[in-house]
């Protein structure tokens, strides 16, 4: 066993110069959080690998229900809204094209909240044995819902492919869009996430919310159909800005821009990421008593 | 040496709210609480006074720790022990951040880490060679850190053959072993041990303590070690830590600290009475008391090596059961089990056992264990497994000083068991 006691190198060894003196009180605000979370920025990228590689490891229905679910809700959507209640799409770009475009955002939005609400208790042995911000815990769960989103892209260049509308120049802006759709989602996801740990029953209100909110966002129909002066307040749901953002950059231009309704959005998006953050902050010191 | 000292704690205290009329722990549920709200509402509309009582009754505080002070010095080996829910696991919880103190104040020098439950952090379907970074990141390494160490970590774990296979389909002993094997090596200035070493085989047990020897003594990294094997908390550490209900009982060398905890242990053992909240089981019987003697004992001599030792264990039965099995396990002062029987591999089963009071006897005839103090563990279930009554380390005996081997000195130094020894010599012919 002589040769499990090498000596360390003593550049192996952290300085003791740089060594920082933690201090726990009650109470007491970390005040070195977002630098921690910056320390653990690997831990970050490694839970969200983790996830990713099961999810897609698991099983083959893991791919398959990626491409399934935004087909079949393409199609019912496009029935239900352009054949039944015949709605406009915007203007000549093709209903079902409209809809996939408005239902990328949205499927990001839903699986984050979907998986981030119930990640901490499902990663209760992490939080009851090791301390690290848990903040990364629910944002790790990103990663899964941008690679069903590129799933989701695909799908929808080929069905453009199909209808042959092609988007323009404004797709370089997507990027741009994507990382406020995922922003518009954490905000909401991590408030609901700190609920969750404290009230457990919570996990059953969130699929409610989320058709509720299916059918409230401009998801199966353009956001022009909703009465101009309402439109403004409609606005004020933070999903509706970004499919509208999503729709103008995807469909080139067919649907306008509507500026102050984006803004408020805009605004939304910001208040809801504030109180998302701070509720968690305040919450997380005691999640390892809860759980 | 101010400079030295890497964990001090200062009239540390953590409080637990209990509440009476919520039958689960820790989390509610949003209908409870709507519903709470509501009925206080109604309360304090009526009476203000009331509503204050009446939330009083309903929360309790519970403290599990209070006043600890404690100083850690840099590569120092600290042993904490003490029973079940004597704050033990509390107080590591508070010094690797995963719960925050109620009162007091901690200063930690340096990184901490904690040696983590078998496999917390493993996924199943992942490869050992991925749960190894996973594991790795979640214990505060980097990637960097965990590539340098790789192959030292799969070489102590001895996985080499099995790294791109899921973990699933690892024996529990590799689970195990890998699992230690990440921790172990890692940096941190402190390192926190909670249990883990009760799994594993025993010569991988014995590597693991070797290893962490090693942390200690090459690497000058802090250890504190929670453990009820006295065995091994004296082996590893030099200094001990008896935490009693939430406080510090007695602090000092290890070897005095687990000696005086061994004979508390044992005073509250001794009356002849289960406790309680010693026994488990689903109440169809009832362990009452218990004695334990020397059958043929005529002149009142105390229990020793050698004799024949008659557990005699009082029971109410509330319905009658058919078909039993007992068992009995006997420990030592220092958590090493000594023996364990039970009537299902003896294939001697009980008779059926009417409702009423009975008495089981167990009888071992002379008994090989050294003088000493002990404890025993006792049980009733069905053939299936399904536990009538358990009285976990709850009854105690003492085995009396008497003159074996030519002396009446005999301790934990001469080994756990007595045996009939000769020795000779004999010249061999070449």
């Amino acid at each position: 066993m002589g040769h499990l006691m090498i000596p360390v190198t003593r550049k192996d060894q952290p300085s003791r110069t740089t060594e920082r003196v933690l201090i726990l009180e009650p109470g007491r605000a970390e005040r070195h959080y977002w630098r921690d979370l910056w320390t653990y920025r690997e831990l970050f990228a490694i839970l969200a690998w983790r996830d990713l590689a099961v999810r897609y490891k698991q099983t083959a229905i893991g791919v398959a229900w990626a491409v399934i679910r935004p087909i079949l809700s393409m199609l019912i959507f496009t029935v239900l809204f352009s054949r039944v209640a015949r709605l406009p799409s915007v203007g000549h770009a093709p209903y079902a094209v409209m809809v996939l475009a408005g239902m990328l955002p949205w499927f990001l939005f839903s699986t984050i909240l979907n998986d981030a609400s119930i990640s901490l208790v499902t990663n209760s042995n992490l939080i009851s044995k090791v301390y690290f911000p848990r903040l990364i815990v629910p944002s790790a769960t990103i990663l899964v819902a941008v690679a069903d989103f590129a799933i989701t892209f695909a799908l929808l260049l080929l069905i453009m492919a199909w209808y042959r509308f092609f988007s323009d120049w404004r797709l370089i802006f997507l990027p741009c869009f994507l990382l406020l759709a995922i922003l518009a989602s954490l905000g909401p996801a991590l408030y609901i996430t700190a609920l969750n740990v404290k009230y457990r029953d919570f996990r059953y209100i969130v699929p409610f919310i989320l058709q509720f909110g299916l059918y409230v966002s401009p998801v199966g129909f353009s956001s022009t159909v909703v009465p101009a002066k309402w439109r403004l307040l409609y606005s004020l749901n933070p999903v509706v800005g970004v499919i509208d953002g999503f729709r103008w950059c995807l469909l080139r231009g067919e649907s306008e821009f509507y500026l102050p309704g984006f803004f408020l959005s805009l605004c939304a998006v910001v208040v809801w990421l504030w109180l998302g953050t701070s509720y968690f902050r305040k919450t997380e010191r005691t999640f390892a008593d809860l759980l | 040496m101010r400079g030295d000292v890497v964990i001090r704690a200062q009239s540390l205290g953590k409080r637990y709210l209990i509440s009476h009329d919520v039958q689960r722990e820790g989390y509610t549920t949003l209908r409870e609480s709507i519903a709470r709200k509501l009925k206080r509402l109604a309360r304090s509309g009526a009476n203000d006074r009331r509503a204050t009582m009446s939330r009083g009754q309903e929360v309790e505080e519970f403290w599990a720790l209070k006043e600890i002070n404690l100083e850690i010095n840099r590569g120092e080996v600290v042993g904490i022990i003490g029973r079940n829910g004597a704050g033990k696991s509390t107080l590591l919880k508070i010094l690797s951040r995963i719960t925050e103190p109620s009162e007091g104040r901690v200063e930690i020098t340096g990184r901490v880490a904690s040696l983590l439950e078998v496999g917390t952090g493993f996924h199943p379907e992942l490869t050992g060679r991925e749960n190894i970074y996973v594991n790795g990141a979640i214990l505060g390494m980097t990637r960097a850190e965990v590539r340098r160490k790789f192959d030292e970590i799969v070489a102590f774990a001895d996985v080499e053959r099995f790294l791109d296979t899921p973990v699933k389909r690892y024996s529990s002993g590799m689970h195990v072993r890998l699992a230690f094997s990440v921790a172990a090596h890692m940096e941190p200035e402190i390192l926190i041990v909670d249990e883990v070493l009760a799994v594993g085989d025993a010569e991988f047990q014995k590597k693991c303590m070797g290893k962490l020897r090693g942390v200690a003594k090459t690497e000058g990294r802090s250890i504190l070690f929670v453990s009820h094997n006295m065995v091994a908390i004296k082996q590893l550490c030099r200094r001990g830590v008896w935490l009693q209900n939430g406080k510090i009982q007695d602090t000092g060398l290890i070897d005095e600290v687990v000696e005086s905890y061994a004979a508390s242990v044992h005073d509250n053992l001794k009356t002849g009475d289960f406790s309680r909240s010693a026994v488990t089981g689903d109440g169809q019987v009832e362990l009452v008391s218990y004695s334990v003697s020397n059958p043929n004992n005529k002149n009142y001599l105390p229990l020793a090596t050698k004799d024949d030792m008659l557990f005699r264990v009082n029971l109410r039965i509330r319905e009658e059961i058919r078909q039993s099995a007992c068992g009995i396990s006997i420990f030592n002062e220092f958590g090493v089990l000594m023996t364990s029987i039970n009537t299902v591999e003896l294939g001697t089963p009980l008779p059926p056992l009417p409702a009423g009071n009975a008495t089981v006897c167990v009888r071992i005839r002379k008994t090989a264990f050294l003088p000493g103090l002990y404890t025993a563990s006792f049980w009733v279930m069905n053939p299936q497994g399904h536990i009538y009554a358990m009285a976990e380390n709850s009854i105690a005996f003492e085995l009396a000083q008497t003159a074996l081997y030519g002396t009446s000195q005999v301790d934990h130094r001469w080994g756990c068991v007595y045996s009939e020894v000769e020795f000779s010599v004999a010249p061999t012919t070449t």
